[in-house]
């Protein structure tokens, strides 16, 4: 069935695919691979905002009502930072926004609208998604969005500065954090983001259930695609939940509705439960996707076939389906009925063990492989080594009766940000600097990639690691000047040591950008596989033109097939054909479906 | 700096069994970190780069992926059921102890007021008194905090009572606990709660059985003075 789809797809699109000026090549593109760069280099800034914003919580923490450093400190009008010192009110819009534009306009756009639409039809053997024009109307979705959320900063009142989590009532009803336009902006641009994220994962769905190249069986997919096809069913499930929820939010804002404020006999804990039953789905979208990737770059520079390929396709699953029922762990400690507590417990442990087999598994691939050192697979290492991190302080927070004293401390900080930049982010590191030549055409730069990987490691470390002992003292989240508190005033060295480390951190991305950047002109011609890799997408040119395959891709064997004992060559593109007979023990050049080998 | 990761003191009666769970997790998770970050480091150096060598073609083992399936979910059921007997000895209903000294907590932007029932024991009468951000209980006495919010759901929080409890406005929840010392304690709000939340704190006094029942006198009487 999807042989032939996908077949006639190929034929009616590989028309007119030339000359369509500046505005529909680089601007209104349809082309998923230009969409992939728009989406990533919008991510970028915005990850560099919401990086500005963490430096400016951090300079707050480190240094308490100290004026911010002169080359910004007149930067900010008095209902922000009069003289440069940060107000309460502000303190509590940068923790918002830093977290809604990392977690909304930085990390997803990343995860899902680079990488989804770079490799999923790359890797499948498909000329393009199978809805081009929606394809284009999810990016566009996203900088207007940002616009209106970026737009908040400057209205009356301020910045949303609710949470990212926005808990009701503080955040239906302007009177109490006197935000009342910037908190209606905040829902309003979510509401919109929210359908990129849905027009873009119907468009991962359908593209790779129908659009698979001959012989492109389901278990021959290689794993980044397997993570992006389960994030595009988390995303379209999870999203219009958490859109119907800001719309009520807005009505009670707006309107005067009653569904979250008690006053008209609304539930304020209905929000939680709405928020965190999208809100744990949408953890694994952020970082699922990362997995994937990181999963292809350790098999590719250990040379070797991915250790339990079906394990990891099914413990993604998993992970896809236990993350629904797991939220209320984000709710021990909010009134929740206590006796759902153990239900939530148990499901919240369970989802530890896919976890765990993923993490094995990456690190049986690394055994007795042949480790190539490059820079993404120093990145794939870190994530695995700083998401075991974040893993294992994970379970602090699954045993309830731990939670009561973790809940909304330090350690929930240390845990998230291990996951979501120790996990994602170098995850992210490792996707780009591996899959860049195959986007731009030239490789980064080896020299500046390690420093960069090296000082961020040292100084990621150092920033994230003693959040933990802050959790371990009592010190609460989102709090202004901890030294309000007695006993929290004999942290104050490390919550400055801590800020430095964040501001060296910082500084080091810098290096990132300018390699990035200089690359792209300077940057060594990659070629066509400059990794040699099995997946399709090594197969294009570099980059790939429209319609992405000269011709109609064939695949005959799974994408992990390195260091195969009967071949010279220590990788085996899945779309070479077997050779006729005598080697190997593949004889027929057949795309009918076959098992993995070895499996 | 303190990068301890020792539990700070505590001074309730559930207090060592929580961090009793806390540092059996403490040290099954320190094992498997220290077990597998060596583990990478080896496979990283050991099987590094060189030229002329193969990587060896293994696909997997179903062998392994039973083993490091069944540990684990051994593990972590084994924890979840042990946390399952501590929370309910905490937060069940049921099992707040019947004796225990009621006191309202309500939760507002930015304080929090105790509300005490006096002398007939009963609230909403003459003899109730607040006091504004300074809980006083006694020691060896259950206490059970009734609490609420006025406006935004503030979080009730005693970090050496190993008490955390979100108050929500709209609702009553019921926190207990039992002082095993005397001195003063902290009060905290863990909940963004607004432009003041960081500075929404108290404190906790557990006095012995006698100078509770003074300081309650006291109170009345300067509330009776109104």
């Amino acid at each position: 069935m999807s042989t032939t789809t996908a077949t006639e797809t190929h034929a009616g699109h590989a028309e007119g695919h030339h000359d369509l000026g500046f505005m529909r090549t680089y601007i209104f593109s349809t082309d998923h691979k230009m969409i992939a760069r728009q989406f990533l280099f919008t991510a970028l800034l915005f990850l560099a905002l919401g990086g500005a914003l963490a430096v400016m919580i951090r300079w707050q923490l480190g240094f308490p009502t100290r004026p911010l450093p002169l080359p910004i400190r007149g930067l900010f009008p008095d209902t922000m930072a009069p003289s440069g010192i940060i107000l309460p009110e502000f303190y509590n819009s940068l923790v918002t926004m830093h977290a809604t534009f990392m977690v909304f306009f930085a990390l997803m756009p990343l995860m899902a609208g680079v990488f989804g639409n770079l490799l999923i039809p790359l890797q499948i053997g498909a000329d393009d998604m199978a809805f081009p024009r929606i394809n284009m109307l999810s990016f566009w979705i996203t900088p207007v969005a940002g616009a209106i959320m970026l737009a908040s900063f400057f209205v009356e009142g301020g910045a949303a500065g609710a949470g990212w989590t926005s808990y009701a009532p503080l955040s239906a009803s302007g009177e109490w954090t006197g935000v009342y336009m910037g908190q209606i902006l905040w829902l309003v641009s979510l509401i919109i983001l929210g359908f990129s994220s849905i027009t873009g994962a119907l468009n991962y769905v359908t593209t790779v259930i129908n659009m698979r190249a001959p012989g492109m069986t389901w278990f021959r997919i290689p794993l980044a695609t397997w993570s992006l096809f389960v994030t595009a069913w988390l995303l379209l499930l999870a999203i219009p939940i958490l859109t119907g929820g800001l719309i009520l939010l807005l009505f009670d804002q707006t309107i005067g509705t009653a569904f979250f404020r008690p006053e008209g006999s609304g539930e304020p804990l209905l929000w939680q439960h709405i928020f965190w039953f999208f809100g744990h789905p949408e953890v694994y979208i952020l970082i699922l996707p990362a997995m994937g990737f990181v999963s292809e770059v350790i098999a590719n520079r250990s040379r070797k076939p991915i250790f339990g390929y079906h394990s990891m396709v099914v413990a993604m699953v998993a992970i896809g389906f236990l993350g629904w029922i797991v939220w209320g762990h984000h709710m021990f400690q909010s009134g929740m009925n206590p006796l759902l507590g153990m239900t939530f417990v148990v499901t919240t442990v369970v989802i530890a063990v896919p976890s765990a087999i993923k993490t094995f598994n990456w690190m049986g691939t690394l055994w007795r492989g042949n480790i190539h050192m490059d820079t993404p697979l120093l990145h794939a290492v870190a994530f695995v080594a700083l998401f075991i991190i974040g893993g294992l302080s994970g379970i602090f927070m699954a045993s309830a009766p731990v939670d009561i004293y973790f809940h909304d401390t330090y350690f929930i900080v240390a845990h998230l940000h291990y996951v979501l930049v120790g996990g994602s982010l170098f995850g992210i590191f490792a996707g780009i600097t591996y899959y860049y030549p195959k986007m731009f055409g030239r490789m980064m730069g080896e020299g500046l990639g390690k420093l960069h990987f090296g000082l961020s490691f040292v100084f990621y470390n150092m920033a994230f690691f003693p959040m933990h002992n802050l959790g371990v003292q009592g010190m609460m989240r989102r709090i202004y000047d901890p030294n309000q508190y007695a006993f929290l005033q004999g942290l104050q060295p490390m919550n400055t040591f801590i800020s430095i480390s964040v501001f060296l951190f910082a500084a080091t991305q810098v290096l990132f950008a300018f390699n990035f950047l200089w690359s792209l002109k300077a940057g060594r011609v990659a070629g066509n596989n400059p990794w040699k890799s099995n997946t399709l997408l090594w197969t294009t040119p570099s980059p790939p033109p429209h319609g992405n395959f000269p011709e109609m891709p064939i695949v005959y064997r799974g994408p992990y097939e390195y260091s195969h004992p009967d071949r010279d060559e220590d990788f085996w593109p899945q779309d070479e054909p077997p050779v006729a007979s005598g080697s190997g023990g593949q004889t027929a050049a057949s795309p009918i479906p076959e098992p993995v080998p070895g499996d | 700096m303190n990068f301890s990761w020792l539990m700070p003191e505590t001074v309730s009666t559930y207090g060592p069994t929580i961090d009793a769970v806390y540092y059996v997790i403490l040290w099954i998770t320190g094992i498997v970190f220290f077990a597998t970050e060596i583990t990478l480091l080896v496979f990283m150096v050991k099987y590094r780069h060189k030229e002329g060598r193969k990587a060896e073609y293994i696909h997997g083992s179903n062998k392994a992926e039973i083993i490091w399936t069944t540990i684990p979910f051994v593990i972590v059921m084994g924890l979840a059921f042990y946390s399952k007997g501590i929370w309910d000895e905490i937060r069940d209903p049921d099992l707040i102890p019947a004796d225990a000294y009621t006191i309202q907590v309500i939760g507002q932007q930015f304080e929090w007021n105790a509300t005490y029932s006096g002398a007939d024991g009963q609230f909403g009468t003459a003899d109730d008194f607040v006091s504004r951000n300074a809980i006083h209980i006694a020691v060896n006495q259950p206490v059970v905090v009734q609490l609420e919010a006025l406006e935004v759901i503030h979080s009730f929080f005693l970090p050496e009572f190993r008490v955390k409890q979100d108050a929500v406005p709209g609702m009553i929840t019921p926190v207990w606990f039992e002082a095993t010392r005397t001195g003063e304690f902290t009060l905290a709000c863990a909940e963004l709660c607004g432009l003041g939340h960081y500075r929404m704190g108290g404190t906790v006094t557990v006095h012995s059985a006698a100078e509770f029942q003074n300081w309650l006198s006291e109170q009345q009487a300067a509330a009776g003075d109104d």
